[in-house]
């Protein structure tokens, strides 16, 4: 199948293999980590390819894990026994829950993290799992029968499944200022054979770009001068095995640009690469460069830069927020114009990089190729951008690579109850149009996928997959078990509004009965109003109360999202498997193509397609049923 | 299943005109046109050919029409024939398109199905039209434009962008929270702009039953005491007989129905049982019909003449007092006096209804025409007031936009969160 010329000699392919796995990963990143430790957790035999152990967790961006929408990906993680949650648990310097004044679905735990020590943990947790972690360099990628071959630096080896997580490799390119620099491998050529390798599969490929800071000395920072941003005094862990935290806690500075910063930016934007033309990557909206925020919204008086530690024993410091490929010289001018770093040094500047994805509406909800099976794909090299996004769909491909090499079915994500569902289901519909990123807002079922219930939402899916530990897999069933009980107390107690006075709650005096569980979701009715009741109540430990408080709030959404999951449900029982989607007759060409390209499993699928008309789905649901 | 075939139909009505129009739609069209004209005509120009039949004998010269697809009403290769509208230049035109391979008669309503699977047309639209080919009076077909062109659909859209606007404020407040820029003055605004939509959306629900009247046609009552007239006076408005007309009282037991174009107004005549105390069961059944019709009625007509008395009605309805029998004793009050012998107050009287009629209908054309609409609208003002109680809740807030969102999309297409970030991202600078 798919071959590559380049500078590796035909017969190189064929030399004996020096080993066998049933999964190979290639990167060793955020989502490479957690489909490799996965994998080894379902029993599959495990290689790790990465160029060097140093790169093992790295994170090549901002120094913390987690936000809004972000955080409950690693919540997940961690539920199916991942992870990501335990390392930025034990890596933390700052813990931060987002939103805290808002509801429970809408709380995001976000921790800033020191790299070396986060590194350290994954190369850790690398070494006492069984994944065989090698260093080289992959040269080549071969599929033949039910099997691949990967040539290396340091030999082949075969599997029964390859989980590609290869980042921002293919044709990446740094642009600072007018300066390009190729951003690859040490040995350009030979690395650029996997590229080639892909590139021989014909998938969709697509071009987008992103940037990063530049990094300033923390020690020729005024923080006299600074706001200072402090963690929480009460942190909230990623990781229902975490009960403490592991490190200093640390506070970041805030710094604001001002009309000498916008002015500096404005006049020198015809240097940025971005401006200048040579950029023809699309860029996250979400996360503007510099220029950007200024040439857009640069009426306002200033923007905020968070300057983040990136550890306890590093100088050096994330401006959060300049993100930038302005010229260096620029650069250092715009950083020393902010007040408290006038003389502030850069350690590292700041880029924007272009490179290739793979149109994710080439793989299936395993994250499989469609064309190519048993090869998935996961993290940026599907266009979505964020280590938690990365380590989440590391985690489904390793699941489903582990799943295929012990030849049992595949499975999904729903996107009725994860934020990894969503995401999949996201990527492989819609394709992506700007590095994907996670929001609540993507989530239809946002009041039912909390933090708090993450091990009530896929516990029961991971014992299923076989991905829990024994004891993450007993830990949990108990914690369900307390919840389940604390709820039936609580909805066996009540009372009516008359004896409610006599504990100082003031219900409205309509004479209705109400149980604990009611009042529990009634707006200022909080725990303590009950346990003054109910003193027995007192026990049930806090992590239970947290989650049974979220649901007790939000119960009165249940019968309706009862009501759409019945509804998505009867749409997917709608299938389309091999279906001709040519075969339906008046349906416009544009709608046509779409099909083709993302072939939907069922109807439900069908109707998150961009410029699907009730009439179409009508027309396919008619051609479908008239085919069986 | 055969990929979409081609479809033929004649357009203008059926019967002698001056110009007849024979569409077609499908794959075959380009194919169709060279073989008739010898060339496929220039797209969206109106080109004057000789239209020949498969033999190459011309059938007529006329204007031909050709769009391409997917710029077409049904979103298909679409092609007009405006030809010459005698009988047998029709008859001979589609018995030979008849014949062509790949050629078919449409069904009834295809062109508009093909048009609506093709999103040429939305539901609403669709719906619209289906109005404007079942309207029979001017107030409907005008009625039927309004919607299909400008009220409900472009309402709804703005409606939804409305409600994409809301959310995006609730979207920066939840997802972009912690990253600066998102003013703090959010969540007044967000209770006002929802405030607007909810109180827009009621308004044009007001509308609704004036849009039902228009295509259901005002529902109007003739009621009296037996023998006043009432079935004459029926069929002498409908100008034959459809109601059973007899001597005996109480020979009309059930209510009679006819739809009138009077004026251009849409009225739909019942005419009901006598309303008198009876002992026949029948009769009974039939004159407690009768009274519910007076009690439903937009308008009721009483009538009374010299030998009848007025009868006492509980309607809600407008009244319109009628003495009968003018031609034997003339109205000794300011009634209206017609008789069906002479002729006389007949026209007056349709006039004086129609007037009456407009008045109830309004002058503003309805928004809000179908029950389908209006539970979609119903669906969507009770989500709004939630969000309007929920607004110190974000997260709740948005469900239940979200909700509204809904059923505005059941009205008219969809909400993507595209769309929602779109707009978040055009209105706030967001992101660190």
């Amino acid at each position: 199948m798919p071959c590559f010329p380049g500078s590796v000699s035909a017969s190189e392919f064929h030399v004996k293999p020096i080993g066998f796995f049933d999964v190979i990963v290639v990167g060793a990143g955020h989502a490479g980590l957690e489909a490799a430790l996965v994998a080894d957790r379902m029993g599959a035999s495990t290689a790790l390819l990465t160029f060097s152990r140093a790169n093992v967790g790295m994170m090549s961006c901002n120094p913390a894990i987690g936000g809004l929408g972000k955080g409950q990906i690693v919540r997940e993680v961690d539920a199916l026994d991942g992870a990501m949650g335990r390392l930025a648990d034990q890596a933390s310097i700052q813990f931060r829950l987002l939103n805290a004044n808002k509801g429970p679905a809408v709380r995001g735990i976000r921790a800033q993290q020191d790299r070396s020590v986060y590194r350290a943990a994954a190369l850790g947790a690398v070494d006492a799992s069984g994944v065989q972690l090698i260093s080289c360099e992959v040269v080549g990628l071969q599929h033949e029968a039910n099997r691949y071959m990967i040539q290396t630096t340091v030999g082949s080896y075969e599997c029964s499944a390859v989980v590609l997580t290869t980042g921002t490799f293919l044709n990446g390119l740094i642009h600072i200022g007018s300066k390009q620099i190729p951003a690859g491998r040490v040995d350009e050529q030979r690395s650029s054979c996997l590229a080639q390798a892909l590139r021989g599969l014909d998938l969709p490929l697509g071009r987008l770009k992103t940037g990063t800071p530049p990094r300033v000395d923390g020690r020729t920072v005024d923080w006299s001068r600074l706001e200072l941003q402090q963690a929480d005094s009460e942190p909230v862990y990623f990781s229902n095995f975490t009960d403490s935290t592991s490190l200093p806690q640390i506070a970041c500075g805030i710094a604001r640009t001002n009309s000498d910063t916008h002015g500096l930016i404005r006049s020198n934007l015809h240097r940025s690469a971005m401006y200048s033309g040579s950029i023809v990557g699309r860029g996250p909206r979400y996360c503007p460069s510099i220029e950007d925020k200024i040439s857009r919204f640069g009426d306002r008086d200033g923007h905020q830069i968070f300057l983040e530690p990136e550890g306890l024993d590093s100088p050096l410091i994330y401006p959060n927020g300049l993100s930038t490929s302005l010229p260096e010289d620029v650069q250092l001018a715009v950083v020393r114009s902010l007040a408290g770093l006038e003389n502030a040094r850069i350690v590292q500047p700041g880029y924007a990089i272009e490179y290739d994805y793979v149109d994710p509406r080439a793989l299936s909800a395993s994250l499989e190729v469609k064309v190519s099976p048993g090869l998935f794909l996961a993290g940026q090299i599907n266009g979505t951008t964020g280590y938690e996004e990365a380590a989440g769909q590391g985690l489904a491909a390793g699941i489903n690579a582990a799943l295929l090499a012990a030849r049992r079915p595949a499975v999904m994500f729903g996107r009725e109850s994860s934020y990894i569902g969503v995401m999949i289901d996201d990527l492989i519909t819609h394709g992506v149009s700007e590095p994907y990123r996670m929001f609540t807002s993507r989530a239809e079922f946002r009041l039912a996928m909390r933090n708090d219930n993450a091990e009530a939402r896929l516990h029961q899916f991971g014992s299923d997959v076989g991905c829990l530990s024994a004891s993450r897999s007993r830990q949990q069933s108990e914690h369900l078990d307390r919840v389940s009980n604390a709820r039936k107390l609580l909805q066996e107690r009540g009372l009516f509004p008359q004896a409610a006075l006599a504990h100082g709650l003031k219900l409205n005096q309509d004479g209705r009965f109400r149980t604990a569980w009611q009042l529990l979701g009634q707006n200022g009715i909080d725990w303590p109003n009950i346990v003054a009741v109910w003193p027995e109540f007192e026990s049930i430990s806090s992590s239970v109360v947290g989650e049974l408080q979220a649901d007790a709030l939000y119960a009165v959404f249940e019968d309706r999202q009862r009501v759409e999951r019945e509804l998505l449900r009867a749409d997917e029982s709608i299938s389309f498997n091999d279906f001709d989607f040519g075969c339906v007759g008046g349906l416009s060409k544009e709608l046509q193509e779409k099909l083709q390209l993302v072939r939907p499993r069922n109807l439900a699928h069908a109707t998150r397609i961009e410029g699907m008309t009730p009439a179409a789905l009508a027309a396919l649901a008619g051609a479908v049923r008239k085919a069986r | 299943m055969l990929r979409a075939d081609t479809i033929f139909a004649l357009s203008s009505g059926v019967g002698k005109a001056a110009i007849a129009v024979v569409r077609l739609s499908g794959p075959a069209v380009p194919r169709v046109l060279e073989e008739m004209l010898g060339s496929v005509p220039r797209p969206r120009r109106a080109a004057l050919r000789s239209i020949r039949d498969r033999n190459g004998l011309v059938l007529d010269e006329g204007l031909v029409l050709y769009f391409p697809a997917p710029r077409s009403e049904t979103g298909e290769h679409l092609c007009e024939f405006q030809v010459h509208g005698g009988r047998a230049v029709v008859a001979a035109l589609l018995a030979d398109l008849q014949k062509r391979d790949g050629l078919r008669l449409a069904e009834p309503g295809e062109f508009a199905r093909r048009a609506l699977f093709n999103g040429k047309m939305d539901l609403i639209e669709a719906e619209a039209l289906g109005d404007l080919l079942d309207s029979e009076t001017e107030l409907q077909r005008r009625q039927a434009l309004g919607i299909g062109t400008v009220g409900l659909r472009k309402r709804a859209e703005e409606w939804r962008e409305q409600l994409i606007a809301v959310s995006a404020h609730l979207v920066a407040d939840l997802d972009f929270s912690d990253e600066g820029d998102v003013p703090e003055s959010l969540m007044r605004r967000v209770a006002q702009q929802l405030g607007d939509v909810h109180s827009s959306i009621s308004q044009a629900l007001r509308t609704a039953h004036a849009g039902e009247r228009i295509r259901d046609g005002v529902s109007v009552v003739l009621a009296g005491a037996p023998n006043v007239g009432k079935s004459s006076l029926m069929n002498a408005l409908a100008g034959r007989d459809v109601a059973i007309v007899t001597d005996i009282p109480g020979t009309t037991r059930d209510r009679i129905e006819v739809v009138f174009d009077w004026e251009g107004v849409p009225i739909r005549l019942t005419d009901t049982a006598g309303i008198r105390d009876s002992s026949d069961m029948v009769e009974s059944l039939g004159i407690e019909r009768s009274l519910g019709a007076v009690a439903e009625a937009d308008i009721v007509i009483t009538l009374q003449s010299a030998g009848a008395d007025a009868i006492k009605v509980t309607t809600k309805a407008q009244i319109i007092q009628v003495w009968t029998k003018a031609d034997l004793q003339a109205p000794p009050d300011e009634s209206l006096g017609v008789s069906v012998v002479t002729g006389i107050g007949l026209s007056q009287l349709k006039s004086d209804v129609a007037r009456c009629a407009l008045d109830l209908v309004g002058m503003e054309p309805a928004v809000v025409t179908h029950r389908r609409q209006m539970n979609a609208l119903n669906r969507c003002l009770g989500s709004l007031r939630d969000a309007q109680l929920s607004v110190s809740a974000p997260e709740i807030c948005a469900e239940h936009i979200r909700f509204a969102c809904g059923a505005i999309d059941a009205l008219i297409g969809r909400i993507g969160v595209e769309d929602m970030l779109d707009a978040v991202f055009s209105r706030f600078c967001i992101g660190k």
